[in-house]
């Protein structure tokens, strides 16, 4: 009895450090990450560096082109994708079609969400820039991003909203409120924090993407910044893209300041999210 | 006679102050290769025309052809002549355009520094070594007197202009080739690839390798090693190559294009050599102005 009460404790050991230290390791990945980034690029930090258009010169190549950009480009995607997004995880959780185009959908949701990036690329420059006469606009950019995103969004909605427990929808009912004020008043509140755990997920993919951007016709150089939805614009990762690949190596330097940029921007996007979604959990209190 | 400078200075005034006044929108895409040129371009052209708005994309020459002649830009950077596909494509969508030489380019055939036996090869060389089917693993096998080890071969993606250009030139027809090498988009992967690795061959555009000559050393071809003068005269022989704008002639009717190329031609000498390309020569980019 006893012995097998020490063997069980050995595993429990045993799982806890395996634990730690996967966790310890990827953190570590991170860091060094982070560091040798860091280290490289933080010599080219600088106000200008923020503030000039780019250049041939790698002492006066700026990011600012990029920065306005990627901002416009998500906020655009964020304010087409949420909605859509959370409404559609809404419908096919609460008001659930039963049969056959149930299941159809929900397998091509899911599927989307696997198609490779690229492939949304091409959707976008026949639909929007070709079809819709978006020409390569950040309206075309941020549809297309939306896209594929929006999957993402789905799924991870359906799996907060799913988790709200029946207890609160039967509550609501049993008062009288009807379907809308159940959903809106209730479910919607409770599953926020995890619905928008998915939201920040899907929009830090999105800020990293270019693929799509290259197909649809985004920019690399481009010397002022957007000023309505349909301005060609030019984004933060095809900025560090085109320094990493040119010759002289002093613009991979550049690069390494670009990705510190890039990473401060989606930081504190997920930091404004964070926030929102602590709101959010501590307002609802299960 | 002070009256006469009054005039002048005037015009002059009259004409920057209509360059700084002009409005309008120059799209440009293509190239990779070319990308740096037209963008130091753009740069200078800024400071005159501040209206005027120039963006310039990269999705390589053929996606560059594919909205070209469909008449989405207007102007195509292009490291290679235009095929006879998108010819059609043009002639469908009725878009008239003229062809720009604007630098050379010589692609470069790279080994490692420690490298000491072939530092000259000849272009049956190259051609028994890369050509389609090649059974070439060897140094010994290319030359008797060089080592009995295994050649490490690197190149750039099939889809690039430079691959194009030096299979055509090479092997005779553009894409014929081997295929057994180690293919990178990306030519800072192929630099780094050559520079650590003594058994190391490749090839890449003169830009890559002027930038890197203290890690790789460039293989002279039938004698001649490329340098800016034998790319220049056409000794290099036979990988330099023109590279080029395509401008649509339509487009070129607006003031604000007609004003960016005709800038391009007048400063492309300077800029050229700037971003480690090789300027032709005064006459020649005097010439490019009677293609409209």
């Amino acid at each position: 009895m006893i012995d097998k009460f020490k063997s069980r404790k050995r595993t429990e050991k045993i799982f806890r450090a395996a634990c730690f230290g996967l966790t310890f390791f990827s953190v570590l990945i991170l860091v060094v990450l982070l560091f040798h980034i860091t280290m490289t690029g933080h010599k080219y930090l600088s106000w200008e560096f923020l503030t000039n258009w780019p250049s041939r010169f790698p002492h006066k190549a700026g990011i600012k082109a990029g920065i306005w950009g990627t901002i416009w480009l998500i906020s655009i995607t964020a304010c087409i994708s949420i909605p859509i997004g959370v409404l559609s995880a809404l419908f096919l959780e609460e008001y659930k079609i039963r049969g056959k185009l149930g299941k159809v959908i929900e397998i091509n949701v899911a599927n989307l969400a696997g198609v490779p990036s690229i492939v949304y690329g091409l959707l976008g420059l026949t639909i929007f820039v070709r079809y819709c006469g978006f020409d390569r606009s950040l309206l075309s950019g941020a549809m297309t991003l939306s896209l594929l995103i929006m999957p993402v969004i789905i799924v991870s909605s359906r799996e907060a909203i799913k988790a709200v427990p029946d207890a609160i929808r039967f509550g609501a009912y049993a008062l009288g409120a009807s379907k809308y004020q159940v959903v809106f008043g209730h479910v919607l509140p409770i599953a926020l924090p995890g619905i928008l755990t998915g939201v920040i997920l899907a929009l830090s993919r999105a800020i990293g993407e270019t693929a799509p951007l290259i197909i649809i016709g985004a920019l690399t150089y481009i010397s002022y910044t957007p000023e309505s939805v349909m301005d060609e614009f030019t984004v933060l990762p095809l900025q560090i893209y085109n320094w990493a690949s040119r010759p002289n190596e002093e613009f991979h330097y550049l690069a390494a300041g670009g990705i510190i940029v890039l990473l401060a921007v989606m930081m504190s996007m997920n930091f404004i999210a964070v926030m929102i979604r602590q709101r959010a959990s501590k307002k609802v209190k299960l | 006679m002070k009256n006469v400078f009054l005039i002048i200075s005037l015009m002059l005034a009259v004409d920057s102050f209509a360059a700084s006044k002009m409005k309008g929108k120059v799209s440009i895409d293509g190239s990779s290769t070319v990308f740096p040129i037209t963008e130091a371009v753009a740069e200078e052209f800024r400071a005159e025309y501040p209206r005027v708005r120039v963006n310039i994309g990269v999705s390589g020459t053929g996606g560059g052809f594919k909205k070209f002649t469909t008449g989405e830009i207007d102007i195509n950077n292009a490291s290679r002549s235009i095929k006879d596909k998108e010819i059609e494509k043009a002639k469908e969508n009725k878009i008239d355009y003229a062809i720009i030489a604007v630098a050379y380019d010589g692609i470069t055939v790279v080994i490692n520094n420690k490298n000491t036996w072939a530092k000259n090869m000849t272009k049956n060389d190259l051609r028994r070594l890369w050509d389609a089917g090649s059974k070439i693993k060897t140094w010994k096998q290319l030359n008797p007197a060089w080592p009995d080890r295994k050649i490490k071969l690197y190149g750039p993606g099939t889809d690039s202009g430079t691959f194009d250009y030096f299979t055509k030139a090479i092997n005779g027809k553009s894409g014929k080739c081997r295929f057994d090498f180690m293919k990178s988009e990306d030519d800072n992967v192929l630099v780094s690839g050559v520079a650590g690795d003594i058994d190391a061959i490749g090839f890449f555009g003169y830009a890559y390798y002027k930038e890197n000559k203290t890690k790789l050393q460039a293989v002279a071809i039938d004698g001649v090693a490329p340098d800016m003068k034998t790319i220049n005269n056409g000794n290099y022989k036979p990988l330099s190559r023109p590279i080029f704008i395509y401008v649509n002639k339509a487009s070129y009717k607006r003031a604000e294009v007609k004003a960016f190329v005709d800038f391009y031609i007048n400063k492309a000498s300077s800029l050229v050599s700037e971003v480690g390309y090789v300027p032709l020569t005064d006459e020649l980019y005097k010439e490019q102005f009677k293609k409209f």
